[in-house]
């Protein structure tokens, strides 16, 4: 559906992007994910045919964008960081005027703009101005109009900016909704909104990706701090009384778990119910070797889970490590 | 297709939205003032419909000018202009569609303006065809002000940046013809030519004089402006 080659923007001497290379398959929904400043509004931009690349290749659907960009305009829909609304027009009037831009036939036409006025659930204000509705309702004109021709493409840049949380989770719903119809592009710097409703993440950094995957593919990186939480008890019965001067049964859990090779750290076990939950940091999968231990140590193994580090641990890895090389 | 979805869009903003109608009602409430204070002295009919056509003139030049500024500038401003920019339209008929609204916004302007040259022929004898070239010249004058005023708008990111603009180049070649008088031929005669108010609007339409050369300019002058705003546009917008 996408390729892009050796893409770079250049504003001035100035690098704004690149040069980045990514190629994204039909029907997928891509998160490009970075700190502001990070470049992906550009990329958004160049694949909008809104900015022209300084340098690379960019193919949408087979088409040249760079020699094309009038072809390539009728098989997307843009949502940019600013929803390009006209105040003064109602919803469906803006997109009637949105569809016969981008070429929906008049017979089409009422058809098209009443079936994006209900997957964005605004038949309710359908016949308002624009300009009364709310932030999280002109939100949703936007997204309106960047799917009332049906693209194949559609791309949303920050489309979750400025809401409260419960129109977030509206958009959420939206986003899932045309994930069904088209190839979705969403950038975002809130890592929960690309990671809940992406299929593949693209890491964006001074202008370069920094990491491209599935959130697991992302987060298993080698050398990464892995995590293990468990709950273990005493079995009744077993339970010594325990008395001033000799071990406190949670050393002895705490000095089971750290016999265990691979294991890096053990953090202090806090009491839960008639058990002690833990959380142990370790540089592999080790849960089978753990349970083992525990067992064998005489222990009730009452819980056991397994985590790879937290997504924005590793997006807050990616984005740092470009800085802590060039300082 | 893409023009008149254009054109329907910018006349509908502009008869939905207030700032167009203030526009209209302060053209009218200038260009009757100024009729009042100026043109109704005269005692012949004739000498006071060309003195309304001479003071409607600089009016019709400012409203042109503060009417098209908005068209490319706010919308550029407002982020609106991306519906546009990443549309398969191209800027030739963007132009044009925002163009020949803001020109049937101006000629409604106008038309509501006609009870004053009918009120003057009531009273004494001058014929429709002078009211007839006397509004001809109006309109021309007025579309080569919208079009220096959509080139403005094309050139600059906010919108009274750009008013300024569009205002210092229509100011520019209202002098000319006082420009030319301090220099020799051949450049006194180009001077004076490309005036666009004194030979060609003083000197023709609003005397009842049509003169095709009058006409030719007019629609030359608002072509130039009308392909500098399309390659403006077309250097910002895929760049």
């Amino acid at each position: 559906m996408i390729q892009v080659k050796s893409l770079s923007k250049y504003y001035g001497g100035k690098r704004a992007l690149g040069p980045v290379a990514f190629e994204i398959e039909e029907g997928e929904t891509v998160g490009f994910l970075g700190l502001n400043g990070a470049g992906k509004t550009t990329v958004l931009r160049i694949l909008a045919t809104d900015l022209r690349p300084s340098a690379g290749a960019v193919s949408i659907s087979g088409i040249d964008a760079l020699t094309d960009p009038h072809e390539v305009r009728k098989r997307i829909g843009f949502l940019p960081e600013t929803p390009p609304l006209y105040p003064e027009m109602t919803v469906t009037d803006y997109l009637r005027f949105a569809a016969e831009l981008r070429q929906v036939g008049k017979s089409e036409r009422t058809a098209r703009v009443g079936a994006s006025l209900e997957a964005t659930d605004l038949v309710d204000v359908a016949h308002q101005p624009i300009g009364t509705l709310s932030h999280g309702y002109r939100q949703r004109v936007g997204v309106a109009q960047a799917i009332v021709h049906r693209p194949a493409l559609v791309i949303l840049d920050e489309p979750t900016r400025g809401l409260d949380p419960r129109q977030i989770v509206e958009m959420r719903k939206l986003i899932y909704q045309l994930k069904d119809k088209h190839t979705v592009l969403i950038s975002s710097h809130i890592l929960s909104e690309v990671s809940q409703t992406c299929d593949r993440l693209l890491v964006f950094g001074e202008g370069r990706i920094l990491g491209a995957g599935t959130e697991a593919e992302l987060s298993a990186h080698e050398g990464d701090v892995r995590s293990v939480s468990l709950t273990v008890r005493v079995p009744a019965g077993k339970a010594e009384p325990y008395r001033d001067g000799e071990a406190d049964p949670k050393d002895k859990i705490v000095a089971v778990l750290q016999r265990i090779d691979g294991v890096t750290a053990v953090d202090a076990p806090l009491a839960r119910g008639d058990g002690w939950a833990l959380s142990i940091a370790c540089t592999r999968d080790l849960r089978a070797e753990i349970s083992r231990a525990v067992v064998q140590a005489g222990l009730d193994l009452l819980k056991l889970d397994y985590a790879t580090s937290e997504l924005e641990d590793t997006f807050l890895r990616l984005v740092q490590a470009p800085r802590a090389e060039a300082a | 297709m893409a023009t008149i979805t254009i054109f329907r869009r910018e006349l509908g903003a502009y008869l939905r939205s207030p700032v167009g109608w203030i526009i209209a009602a302060v053209t009218l409430l200038l260009q009757g003032i100024l009729f009042q204070v100026f043109a109704a002295r005269n005692t012949l009919a004739g000498d006071m419909l060309s003195n309304f056509f001479m003071w409607s003139s600089i009016v019709v030049v400012i409203a042109g000018v503060i009417l098209s500024i908005r068209l490319i500038s706010d919308e550029r401003q407002s982020g609106a202009l991306m519906l546009l920019n990443t549309s398969p339209v191209r800027e030739t008929q963007v132009i044009a569609g925002k163009f020949l609204a803001a020109l049937a916004f101006l000629a409604i302007i106008l038309l509501l303006s006609l009870y004053i040259p009918l009120l003057i022929k009531s009273e004494g004898k001058i014929t429709r065809g002078q009211i007839a070239v006397g509004y001809l010249g109006l309109f021309l004058l007025g579309g080569t002000s919208l079009a220096i005023g959509l080139f403005a708008s094309s050139l600059a990111r906010q919108p009274l940046i750009a008013a300024v603009v569009g205002a210092a180049i229509a100011g520019l070649f209202a002098i000319f013809y006082q420009l030319s008088r301090l220099l020799d031929a051949p450049m006194k005669t180009v001077f004076a030519e490309l005036d666009i108010w004194w030979l060609h609007f003083q000197g023709g339409f609003m005397r009842g004089i049509f003169d095709l050369k009058d006409l030719v300019y007019y629609l030359a002058m608002t072509y130039f402006f009308l392909l500098l705003s399309v390659k403006t546009l077309e250097a910002k917008r895929w760049q």
